[in-house]
């Protein structure tokens, strides 16, 4: 009885801590959405500086952070490139809808469209079109090249619509946590 | 305009990769010294190609479960000021981004939502109700890849 007893005291504890560890990945408190949202609005903040402004403690800010880390909310801290700033004067949303009697469609537009260096971005959709590239180029004439011999020909498209991007009205991206 | 060598493409390509790296750990990689990595950094931000830094959060981690981009037409144009629509859709803590486009619509947003229904609420309580809102196209987000670009 003894130790059927002492078998039972060690095993809940792991137990509770399993549930503890599991649930912790999505349950964020306050303070954690605090240093997001601090975060969020300036990556560049040092430690002292963030936990000063999210009114905590560097080793609980460190702490949290290291946390938040580790289970995936935050992926990283990226620099943003103003592709203006390097001659490309010239971006388009293109909006394709695709021939889907093929049923290697997506995979066959994906993988050709990576191969084109000027894509931005690539996003599928459920809606009314399929896929969204983002294209960049120095101007109208190299757009046109490009359109041509780059876009036109890549694999199962079925319509395309462009969106000529005047101004970026709001970019941060941030979630309202 | 700003010329880049190879060395500049590279640290560009690794800071858009990750901006966390110190000078110091970047230019081991590449084989600089600290100080003349510093300096090629501060010569992309002050020449505005590195315009700034982001943090990359999981949205479906923190409970945002959809992503919409809408399509949005302006309607009566003209009698409409871009000025107040552009405020006022700027506010909106779930519109992540506003880009003014030529073609099929006038604005192009994306839209994060806890799930479906939240998504309906921000449509019909916010965007529906911002001045000269016309015509709408949805389109959900299934899946996103950026690219590293022509560098």
């Amino acid at each position: 009885m003894g130790v059927d007893k002492y078998k039972v005291l060690v095993q809940f504890p792991d137990y509770s801590f399993v549930i503890w560890a599991m649930s912790e990945k999505i349950m964020l408190d306050d303070l954690d959405r605090r240093l997001l949202r601090v975060l969020q609005g300036d990556p560049t903040l040092s430690g002292a500086d963030l936990a000063d402004r999210a009114g905590t403690s560097l080793s609980k800010c460190t702490r949290r952070l290291d946390r938040m880390r580790a289970s995936g909310v935050i992926e990283g801290v990226e620099a943003v490139i103003d592709w203006a700033a390097l001659g490309y004067a010239v971006e388009v949303s293109l909006r394709i809808t695709l021939d889907k009697t093929q049923p290697r469609a997506f995979d066959d537009f994906i993988a050709a469209a990576r191969e084109v260096p000027e894509v931005l971005e690539i996003q599928t959709f459920l809606g009314r079109v399929d896929l969204r590239l983002s294209v960049i180029a120095r101007d109208m004439a190299q757009y046109q090249q490009l359109y041509r011999d780059r876009i036109l020909t890549l694999p199962h498209i079925a319509d395309i619509e462009a969106l000529m991007h005047i101004a970026r009205v709001k970019s941060d991206e941030t979630l309202p946590i | 305009m700003i010329d880049l060598d190879d060395i500049d493409r590279q640290i560009l390509r690794a800071l858009s990769r990750d901006a966390t790296q110190s000078a110091g750990a970047l230019g081991r990689a590449l084989g600089l010294s600290q100080p003349a990595t510093w300096r090629r950094i501060r010569r992309l931000e002050t020449a505005g190609v590195i315009r700034g830094r982001r943090l990359r959060l999981n949205a479906e981690a923190l409970g945002f479960g959809v992503t919409v981009f809408l399509g949005v037409k302006l309607a009566r144009k003209g009698q409409v000021s871009l000025d107040d629509f552009e405020r006022a859709v700027t506010a909106i803590p779930e519109v992540q981004t506003v880009e003014h486009v030529l073609g099929l619509y006038d604005f192009r947003l994306r839209v994060v939502a806890r799930d479906l229904s939240d998504f309906e609420r921000v449509l019909r309580r916010r965007i529906m109700a911002l001045p000269g809102a016309g015509d709408l196209e949805a389109n959900v987000l299934l899946s996103e890849e950026r690219r590293p670009g022509p560098i």
